[in-house]
């Protein structure tokens, strides 16, 4: 008599030795055939090989404390140009005593732009961010900032109006009176602006030198003009394509034929065309101011571009969704903001940061217009005669700084679609 | 900002408004303003690049420190915009730049359908030829049969083709299209020459050869690239300023006149000396400027000689030999006419 096992109890053996762990994990993936195994041996010693010349050239006969170029020569990478260099490559030509207000103003828009990046934060919050954010930047790079009583005025003019259009079947009366206040004051203040009643005033707030615009350089330049090249051109992108979606025909004109036009032209002829001809058209003796030219050109190039994503958007909204927002007495301006755009843009976030990397990199062009952004103060450091003839290095130590950047913008916008898409999935 | 601004369209305005018939015109906005507004190359090694602290160097820099020092009696008064090639010539037509000291050549066109006025020739460049010292050649007449890298499509290839024609020579051509590429070509061996401007010749053997010692750049230059300042049409006054700021730095290194000796010099017996660094007045006042602007020029930047060695020369790495830019006194082509 033998005691059978049930067959239930039966204990599974376990997989052979060579099927599991990474001898396992390695016959599967990389020798499952001989044309495989040829192919993985080959493909390991390349990257060895490469690997190896590689560390070799940057790490073990690489030069860190060299002081000129020429001592640097004949060996391995020559890292001394990057410390030697690396403050200019990354403010540029900005007064060299300052080199903390432009590393402030960096660290402040990078704060800027990694608290507005989180969604708690997607509300009144957001103005109040990048109002101080905008204001501690630029009073940092320019030292001073004057704002004139005009600015005020029409500022007040302007919330008045928003605030009326948003809020104008929902606002409790104090509320509307307020805003209708706002709106005197503004106009008012304007036309005795203007007719000379009022005083040229100013709020002076000067607790820095003035360093004008032409001295700015390097990462602070590249990413004034992308942030506040795509936070002005996001807004001007959304108004262009509802635009071009408009029944209005002379609306839906205007909009396709910018956006065609612009799409239509590269970047660098728009920046030469601010740069070369917008000058000679300009009364003899007036010019504007370079770096604005530029952050315009931009903002007007980026704004075509996202125009066009943020229509992808909208034409996937079914159109229930616009009849449902009629049936509920909300106006165009309500329906726009608090049905349509919350969904649209949801659908194009992919596309809206590729656009956003892209215009990153794109920032560079500038170049064309004699402004040092980050890849030209890498390029000026190569120029210095006592420094000459290490391109690798600097471009290396550019590309790798672009990527931190470019990288971590790829990397949120992966957090955000699986945030926003958490109603969607199953 | 929004002021200053707004400031400086109305300052724009009124001067326009004055018209073109006050020929000071240029020089009253410049020293309104307080500043020298001119314009750079976005960075050519000798010429003008920004060193590590942000501040540019080189010889055309150099050019704008010393008008500044004549104007203001400060070589700092002046604001540096680098400007693209594409672009140098609107910024200074629109007024964006007083001043183009931009390794630009002159040429009867520029002078003249552009509206500018060249007003000397700070650096003479031309067309070179470097090649290996083991080949052993002292002169270009000697590079008969020769490998030489060109890039194509630029008057370098076409001056190329014609100096051996005329010299009766034959070469072999190795036409490569990026500058980079061009280098490395001949750093590795794969022509026996190359060819380009001497000054970046110069450059390119400093900045990119393994060893620059084991190359020589042969004395013969093949074409004309005369450098020099530019200013617009219409002020006269500064374009004579800009002129002589220059030629004072000329006559400086001709009478031995240098930023160390200049205060010794005050003492100097020598007429001419005294006429220039206005201890005798009368100079100063025919430019309109301080009498003292010469001696301003001299102590802040230094006289030719002192310029082109700091920036270019022996003093420099670039190691360019004074050739063509020397003075006439010693074999070469500048000459300032006298200052009296």
């Amino acid at each position: 008599m033998t005691d059978a096992m049930p067959v239930g109890d039966r204990k599974p053996l376990p997989p052979p030795v060579d099927e599991t762990g990474v001898v396992g994990w390695a016959r599967k993936n990389l020798f499952s055939s001989w044309g495989n195994g040829i192919t993985t041996i080959v493909l390991i010693a390349a990257v060895v090989w490469i690997l190896n010349w590689f560390l070799e050239w940057a790490l073990f006969t690489a030069n860190f404390t060299a002081t000129t170029g020429s001592e640097c020569r004949g060996g391995g990478a020559c890292w001394a140009l990057i410390r030697e260099k690396f403050r200019y490559i990354f403010f540029g030509s900005f007064p060299y005593q300052q080199h903390w207000r432009p590393l402030f103003a960096v660290i402040t828009m990078l704060a800027m732009l990694v608290l507005s990046a989180d969604r708690r934060m997607w509300n009144w919050r957001l103005l109040v961010i990048w109002g101080v954010g905008s204001f501690i930047t630029f009073l940092l790079m320019f030292g001073q900032i004057h704002i004139p009583l005009s600015l005020i005025l029409f500022v007040a003019l302007a919330g008045g109006v928003i605030g009326l259009t948003l809020r104008s079947a929902l606002a409790p009366s104090s509320e509307r009176m307020a805003y209708y206040a706002l709106i005197g004051i503004g106009v008012v203040g304007l036309a005795l602006r203007i007719a000379g009643v009022l005083p040229k005033w100013s709020i002076a707030i000067a607790p820095l030198s003035y360093v004008e615009t032409s001295l700015w350089g390097g990462l602070p330049v590249t990413l004034i003009l992308a942030t506040y090249g795509l936070a002005f051109a996001f807004p001007y992108g959304i108004l262009l394509a509802l635009g071009r979606r408009s029944n209005l025909p002379l609306i839906k004109g205007l909009c396709v034929g910018f956006i065609e036009l612009i799409r239509g032209v590269p970047l660098i002829s728009l920046l030469i065309m601010a740069s070369v001809m917008l000058p000679l058209f300009l009364p003899s003796g007036t010019t504007i101011d370079k770096f604005l030219r530029a952050q315009v050109a931009v903002i007007l190039f980026a704004g075509a571009y996202i125009a066009e994503v943020i229509r992808g958007g909208l034409q996937s909204l079914p159109k229930g969704q616009f009849e449902a927002a009629d049936a509920m007495g909300l106006n165009y301006p309500q329906k726009t903001l608090l049905i349509i755009l919350p969904q649209a843009l949801r659908v194009v976030i992919p596309p809206l940061i590729n656009t956003f990397i892209g215009f990153f990199k794109d920032t560079s062009l500038v170049l064309i217009i004699g402004i040092f952004d980050f890849l030209n103060t890498a390029n000026q450091a190569l120029v210095d005669p006592n420094w000459a003839g290490f391109p690798g290095e600097v471009y290396l130590f550019a590309a790798f700084v672009y990527f931190i950047f470019c990288f971590s913008m790829s990397r949120y916008s992966k957090y955000l679609e699986f945030e926003l898409n958490k109603g969607t999935r199953r | 900002m929004f002021k200053k601004v707004m400031a400086g369209v109305l300052a724009a305005g009124l001067v326009g408004a004055a018209g073109t018939a006050y020929a000071g015109k240029d020089l009253d906005a410049i020293k309104a303003r307080g500043q020298l507004l001119c314009g750079v190359s976005t960075g050519v090694a000798g010429f003008a690049s920004a060193d590590s602290q942000g501040k540019w160097t080189g010889i055309d820099v150099d050019v704008c420190r010393a008008v500044a020092a004549a104007i203001f009696g400060d070589a700092d008064k002046v604001k540096f915009i680098p400007t693209t090639a594409q672009q140098r010539f609107t910024a200074l037509q629109s007024g964006e730049v007083d001043l183009l000291v931009r390794t630009t050549t002159y040429t009867l066109t520029r002078d003249t359908a552009l509206g500018f006025d060249f007003t000397g020739i700070n650096y003479y460049d031309g067309q070179g030829f470097m090649v290996n010292k083991k080949l052993g050649v002292k002169s270009a007449k000697e590079l008969n049969g020769a490998t030489v890298c060109v890039q194509p499509g630029t008057t370098t290839e076409l001056n190329l083709a014609d100096y051996f024609r005329t010299n009766k020579m034959t070469f072999k051509p190795v036409v490569i299209e990026k500058i980079d590429e061009v280098r490395a070509a001949f750093f590795a061996g794969r022509c026996d020459v190359f060819t380009t401007d001497a000054s970046g010749l110069y450059a390119t053997r400093a900045a990119n050869a393994p060893t620059p010692d084991d190359y020589i750049i042969l004395p013969e230059i093949i074409s004309k690239e005369p450098l020099g300042p530019v200013v617009r049409h219409g002020d006269n006054q500064f374009a004579d300023i800009v002129r002589w700021a220059f030629y004072a730095m000329l006559e400086a290194e001709e009478y031995g006149i240098t930023s160390k000796n200049v205060d010794e010099m005050l003492k100097s017996d020598n007429p001419a000396i005294k006429r220039i660094l206005g201890v005798t007045p009368g100079m100063g006042k025919a430019l309109g400027v301080d009498e003292k602007w010469v001696y301003n020029i001299i102590k802040q930047v230094g006289n030719y000689g002192e310029v082109f060695d700091r920036t270019v020369g022996a003093g420099s790495p670039l190691k360019i030999a004074r050739g063509q830019n020397a003075l006439w006194t010693q074999g070469g082509l500048q000459y300032a006419p006298p200052i009296r």
